[in-house]
């Protein structure tokens, strides 16, 4: 069961439910095929820093998950599937990046000069 | 005419002395660059939105390749543009 990270842009038109819908149905088929999703962080609508697809803003998505390691091809097609989603981008997280993303959910610092951001 | 080495100056040359680079994140023990984190990357690039190089980060070569691979991370999901003008 390996740790990875999913972020995700879908098109600024969708609407408030259809947005959390779409993530439920990612992380329902996570939770499907035997991986867990171990949190979940919607930033809403960002500005693009260029314009994807003629769009300047998304609405980003971004939730860590355990899962097996033939778990992300099923995944993949499903994101290439979706329209609503511009783009999506998978990381292998190591032992590091979990811990710095555990310790940053608790608000802990991160390191001194990095700015200290404390989301739920 | 007087030799190079036999001018004697009153008083020593003071050779500029700056203060010696060290990678900051061996000193703080940083051992995960997020991609996420936008502002702390913005560090490592100039106003073009270009990677600085080591020489002027200071960083180490193993960590200056993590800040790299973020950064390029970071650009695919347009939280950092490819290129720009005066991005700071």
């Amino acid at each position: 069961m390996q740790n990875y990270e999913l972020m995700v842009i879908f098109t600024p038109v969708l609407s408030e439910e259809e947005y959390k819908a779409a993530q439920s149905k990612f992380t329902s088929l996570v939770t499907e095929n035997g991986g867990e999703a171990v949190y979940e962080n919607a930033w809403g609508l960002k500005s693009l820093a260029y314009p994807i697809q003629k769009k300047t803003t998304g609405l980003y998505w971004v939730l860590e998950y355990k899962a097996p390691t033939d778990f992300n091809e099923k995944l993949k097609t499903q994101l290439l599937r979706d329209e609503s989603v511009l783009r999506h981008m998978f990381t292998a997280l190591d032992k590091y990046a979990v811990e710095y993303n555990a310790k940053k959910r608790k608000g802990v610092p991160t390191g001194p000069e990095k700015a200290e951001v404390t989301n739920g | 005419m007087a030799k190079a080495n036999e001018i004697k100056y009153l008083t020593a040359i003071k050779a500029e002395k700056r203060p010696k680079k060290y990678c900051r994140f061996k000193k703080m023990g940083i051992k995960y660059i997020d991609y996420k984190d936008a502002d702390f990357l913005k560090k490592f690039l100039n106003e073009q939105g270009k990677l600085l190089p080591r020489r002027i980060t200071g960083n180490s070569l193993k960590y200056q390749r993590k800040v790299s691979d973020a950064v390029k991370k970071a650009r695919q999901m347009a939280i950092l543009p490819y290129v720009t003008d005066l991005m700071k």
